[in-house]
């Protein structure tokens, strides 16, 4: 009896868990979205959407009905079924990453203990997804983003990992709650800020963000891997981008700024949330910030940096974090 | 070795300061005129189609029907039909037809004209549906907006 | 590379042979904006064809302009008034800044740099604001006449074009320097990519700041002296060793230049009439003549052959961009396809008038 009754809860946990997280998916896409059209108008001194809804605030609603509205044209060429099967390959690790953060306290829906490296993996499937969807194509535009995308992913996961490995030795846990409660007189942002550029920089590179952009280039490549694709199909790739860099900002509020830690609120367990989110978004402003400031970084440059720059300071912090952890 | 570090110290100098480009300029104000909502204010020396001028004393156009402007215009869009009328001294314009369609806006016409009637008007906001919508009659033009 | 595509300045065509990421050789091919310009000028009379030439490079249209009412004043001895000599040359500089400007931004926006094109459009509006008082046109001038220019300029003109040189000149620093030429990225992007030899520079026969950013420093304005420019101070801004960032600073430091000519230009602005009294239909003696002038691009020369009657026989222009962008084949051998962008985006080529 008792038993069922768990069950049942947790059967609606997961449901009621399921609805948020795509809500929320969408929410944040939504939210995202506008924010990057509106924050890179101003940077361009220009007012951004203003003429759906008051101050453009529908913009991004009626976006998503002209996408969804698009035939999804797949061309001759195209190689077979994997060419409609890519988007949804995009969209994928995004149902899974939501599983582990934590919002706040009470807010997460599993707390695995090895959160951090199931999270990792999932992020990591979105360079599948883009070989997918390039190779696919049979295009040569596609094939050039793909596969550029593809080895700045492979490259840019090293510097990535380490950085995020130092953060475990100082936190001595993988579990995402367990990181952000041992963050507790100081946020790690503090204590490793090498740390904390090596993985801003290489989580730019992972998302396909300025100045990293090479795999969806317009100037030079028409959209880069995802030229073929119309209506669903881009939407597709488009909400995958956006919650891929939500994702990002996460990992690095919970891994460097503490959480939902901040000054308390009412019923801290679940308002938690708003201080989190307030940092992830601070940061995805940042990421805006970024890419609407620089030029692209050329290829083979790009992979340059990654290997003379990023891994021996990555490693070096590593290195040093290990020694300070032991003593 | 110390060139490694001064390009990376000199490199992440610059982008911070870039940074800072950028922020600041996104507190000033939008530079943006949001047409159709605010319009700006045209110059009067603006070059729209050429028009008839209503003369104040006369109340009416001041063309003699030369036809310097219809010889001149390169493009050749500019019909003018006169006539001779029994009592009137000169020649009495019928007509003043101005294809837009091929006009270059090069203002030989005003200039050529001998007795200043054309003259630019300032009108830009134009969009029709018929390319026979830009074939101008420029003397009725004059009778009813001017 | 086809002729639709985002970042090919007008609709140029490269024929591309790769290697994977490597261009072996890319092949311009043009032709695909001929407007027939150079036979409308065998069927138009002398002051007719203005209005063509700002058209043909839509960007540097007034200095096209001069180039043309230049020839025509050359040929029939016809003289200027000071007055109008000098409206020519500010109004020329400020569209060579207005059109430095755009190619500013449009470099940027190849290299992926989405915000400094904003911010060159943003001085450019003013600029275009200034000269549509003026000329009564934003882009497509037909401003200068045989013996003067079309209409006098206002009275507020001196005041606007002082504002507008010291609001540039206070924004060189901050904008375009802060955020683009001293940035670690579009220094490496730009830097030591290819490299154009005086000796390739010559034998194409490029002009323009192209030329000048090899080491030789000749401009049509002080080598081929016309108008005013003898009077006025400036100096020729070269570079050493042909790269693409070298062109890119030639090209800064010319708006620099064009800002000080302006201010000089204005100071000496004489009274008097803006146009000398130029009979209606224009007849030139037979024989031919050629004019040169300075375009933002480089060397634009008109030649014209004339038998005695007011059209003319032969009207043939050499356009800058043809030369330059002739260069392409022998200079992007072997380079990256984003290099190969780069390249065409910093030899400033504007299809249109190769094509005329």
């Amino acid at each position: 009896m008792h038993g069922t009754l768990q069950i049942t809860a947790e059967i609606v946990r997961i449901l009621v868990a399921l609805v948020v997280v795509i809500g929320f998916t969408f929410l944040n896409v939504l939210l995202l979205g506008y924010a990057e059209r509106k924050i890179s108008g101003r940077i361009m001194r220009r007012p951004g959407p203003m003429e759906v809804g008051p101050q453009g605030l529908l913009q991004l609603v009626v976006d998503g009905v002209k996408l969804v509205a698009k035939q999804f044209i797949t061309p001759v060429e195209s190689a077979g079924p994997l060419f409609r099967v890519a988007p949804l390959l995009a969209f994928m690790p995004v149902g899974l990453s939501f599983i582990v953060i934590p919002f706040s306290n009470r807010l997460q829906v599993r707390d695995l203990d090895t959160g951090l490296v199931f999270m990792l993996t999932v992020m990591s499937l979105n360079t599948f997804a883009i070989l997918v969807a390039g190779w696919t194509s049979n295009s040569k535009y596609s094939l050039f983003g793909a596969i550029r995308s593809v080895a700045q992913s492979v490259a840019y996961e090293i510097p990535m990992l380490l950085s995020l490995l130092s953060i475990v030795f100082t936190a001595n846990t993988l579990s995402m709650k367990g990181i952000v409660l041992a963050q507790h007189p100081v946020w790690y942002v503090l204590v490793q800020p090498v740390a904390f550029l090596i993985y801003f920089i290489a989580g730019l590179a992972e998302t396909n963000r300025a100045p990293f952009d090479l795999p969806e280039a317009e100037s030079e490549l028409t959209a880069g891997f995802h030229t073929e694709y119309s209506g669903m199909g881009f939407s597709m790739f488009f909400l995958a981008e956006y919650t891929n860099m939500f994702f990002v900002c996460s990992l690095a509020v919970v891994l460097f700024f503490g959480g939902w830690s901040g000054p308390p609120l009412p019923f801290m367990d679940y308002t938690g949330a708003v201080w989190f989110l307030l940092k992830v978004y601070l940061l995805l402003f940042v990421m805006i910030w970024v890419r609407w400031t620089f030029p692209r970084v050329r290829f083979d440059q790009l992979l340059n940096f990654c290997w003379m720059y990023l891994i021996p300071f990555s490693l070096v912090n590593l290195l040093l974090t290990a020694v300070v952890v032991k003593i | 070795m110390s060139g490694y570090f001064i390009t990376l110290f000199t490199g992440a100098k610059s982008l911070l300061v870039g940074m800072g480009v950028t922020l600041r300029e996104m507190f000033k104000p939008v530079v943006t005129v949001q047409y159709p909502r605010e319009r700006c204010a045209i110059t009067p020396n603006f070059r729209g189609h050429t028009i008839l001028v209503r003369d104040a004393e006369t109340s009416t156009h001041r063309c003699i029907s030369c036809k310097f402007c219809q010889m001149d215009c390169p493009s050749g869009c500019i019909t003018v039909i006169s006539e001779k009328r029994e009592g009137v001294k000169g020649l009495t314009l019928l007509s003043y037809k101005l294809d837009f369609t091929k006009c270059s806006l090069c203002g030989i016409c005003v200039e050529v004209c001998p007795t200043s009637a054309l003259a630019f008007s300032a009108e830009y906001e134009l969009a029709g549906f018929a390319s026979d919508e830009f074939r101008y009659d420029l003397l009725r033009y004059m009778e009813e907006k001017l | 590379m086809g002729p639709q595509h985002p970042s090919t300045h007008g609709v140029l065509r490269v024929l591309l042979e790769m290697d994977g990421e490597h261009v072996l050789e890319p092949e311009p091919v043009l032709g695909y904006a001929h407007r027939i310009q150079e036979k409308m000028g065998e069927t138009r009379s002398w002051p007719g064809f203005i209005a063509n030439t700002g058209r043909l490079d839509y960007l540097s249209a007034l200095i096209y302009n001069h180039g043309y009412v230049g020839l025509i004043e050359r040929m029939t001895g016809i003289e200027v008034p000071p007055r109008a000599e000098y409206i020519r040359v500010i109004t020329s500089e400020l569209n060579r800044i207005s059109s430095h400007l755009l190619w500013f931004g449009a470099f940027l926006l190849d290299l992926g740099a989405f915000s400094p094109i904003m911010y060159a459009f943003d001085d450019r509006e003013q600029i275009l604001d200034i000269l549509e008082d003026v000329t009564g046109a934003r882009l497509t001038y037909a401003y200068f006449r045989v013996g003067g220019v079309f209409r006098d300029v206002g009275d507020d003109f001196a005041e606007r074009v002082r504002a507008f040189v010291k609001r540039l000149r206070s924004r060189f620093k901050p904008i375009y320097e802060d955020l683009v030429t001293n940035n670690i990225i579009f220094i490496n992007r730009v830097k030591g990519i290819v490299g154009i030899t005086p000796e390739l520079a010559m034998r194409y026969g490029v002009t323009g700041p192209t030329l000048r950013s090899t080491g030789i420093r000749y401009d049509i304005r002080r080598n081929e002296p016309y108008s005013v420019y003898p009077e006025l101070d400036f100096e020729v801004p070269v570079g050493s060793c042909g790269d693409c960032m070298e062109i890119y600073q030639v090209r800064l430091s010319e708006m620099e230049q064009s800002l000080s000519i302006i201010e000089q230009a204005l100071e000496r602005l004489p009274d008097g009439p803006f146009r000398n009294k130029v009979p209606r239909k224009l007849k030139i003696p037979q024989g031919d003549a050629s004019f040169s002038v300075e375009t933002a691009r480089g060397e634009l020369t008109y030649y014209l052959v004339s038998d005695g009657s007011d059209i003319p026989y032969r009207l043939k222009v050499r356009v800058p961009s043809f030369s330059n962008l002739s260069m392409l084949k022998e200079l992007c051998r072997n380079m990256l396809l984003s290099d190969l962008i780069m390249t065409i985006g910093s030899l400033d080529v504007v299809v249109p008038e190769i094509d005329r």
